[in-house]
């Protein structure tokens, strides 16, 4: 009987020590020179199950699902007691934190631009609330306003306590998840502890 | 051989047609009243392929483990092509939309706080998740 149109078992098949036949299921999804695919995927879902998943699904679909199923199966095997769900917990929390400090970013610009909307009336009006004035009053106004801002945010804060975001406050998660944004090159998620890329691919 | 403690077989046993012991490892985890719950996980998982996990896990690990393979099979049962996959997919769009705006708000508040007293300001998103 004939093998796999490149003559050689799949993945699956090489696991499973069977033929791998010209109709098989798996061998679009499995190559030969990616093993540990499938052996992690046979590991957590069992042969059977995949094969009825990918028996329900439309042809275009399964080579995403397969995807999909070898990087849950990778994620269950790195933890087992919580998998890709540790992944969804870990980038929940991440976007709690990111719409806690949006929203005080976007209150403390809101004051600044208050300000800013104060200083243009005054100049129009002959008062400059920037330069030193003879008598202090504009230098009493501009202090006035940092002691108030200063109230709402101290000074640890505002001068030198935080950084920058740029990404690397969040790369121990969301760098080491990679990008999965139309799961066409899944990776392994959490991986501040030398854990392997997966490619399905 | 008894059954477990409640005198009724767990939703495992149930639905794989087999006498509940009072070791069976999925009793404690899968109670007669959910029977949906094993059903999802079996048919996703298997049901030698969830004794495997629960026996690789520490006891007092079980039950998280038991609910997040519960999700899964879940998820999967709902997006049979992404399962729980298309979910982080989701959530890392919006953390670096939200990662992006923040960066944004940042400059704005640099731009902002440089204008009005050259002083510089330490923007937001310094805590870790």
């Amino acid at each position: 009987m004939a093998s796999s149109s490149t003559n050689s078992p799949c993945a699956a098949c090489k696991f499973l020590r069977r033929k791998c036949q010209p109709e098989c299921v798996f061998a679009p999804y499995f190559p030969p020179d990616q093993p540990q695919k499938f052996a992690n995927v046979h590991k957590v879902f069992g042969a059977s199950n995949v094969t009825k998943l990918l028996n329900e699904l439309h042809p275009s679909q399964r080579e995403d699902a397969v995807n999909s199923l070898a990087y849950e199966a990778d994620m269950r095997l790195r933890d087992p007691v919580y998998g890709c769900v540790g992944v969804i917990s870990l980038l929940q929390h991440q976007l709690r934190q990111l719409q806690i400090d949006l929203s005080c970013a976007k209150s403390e610009l809101s004051k600044y631009q208050s300000l800013g909307i104060l200083a243009a009336t005054h100049q129009s009006l002959g008062i400059n609330l920037l330069a030193g004035a003879a008598d202090g009053s504009a230098t009493a106004t501009v202090r006035d306003h940092h002691y108030h801002h200063h109230q709402f945010f101290p000074r640890e804060q505002m001068f030198g306590g935080l950084d920058v975001p740029a990404g690397n406050n969040y790369d121990g998660g969301i760098l080491a998840i990679g990008q999965i944004t139309q799961f066409q090159q899944p990776r392994a998620a959490a991986g501040d502890d030398g854990r392997r890329t997966v490619d399905p691919s | 051989m008894s059954s477990n403690y409640t005198n009724s077989p767990c939703a495992a046993c149930k639905f794989l047609r087999r006498r509940c012991t009072s070791d069976c490892v999925f009793a404690p985890y899968f109670p007669p009243e959910e029977p949906t719950k094993f059903a999802n996980v079996h048919r996703i998982f298997g049901a030698s392929n969830v004794s495997k996990i629960l026996h690789e896990v520490a006891p007092h690990q079980r039950e998280d483990a038991v609910n997040s393979l519960a999700y899964e099979a879940e998820a999967r049962l709902k997006d049979p092509v992404y399962g729980c996959v298309g979910a982080i997919s989701v959530l890392q769009r919006q953390v670096l939309r939200l990662q992006r705006e923040l960066e944004d708000t940042n400059a704005d508040l640099m731009r902002y706080a440089s204008c009005l007293g050259g002083e510089t300001t330490s923007a937001y998103g310094g805590r870790r998740g």
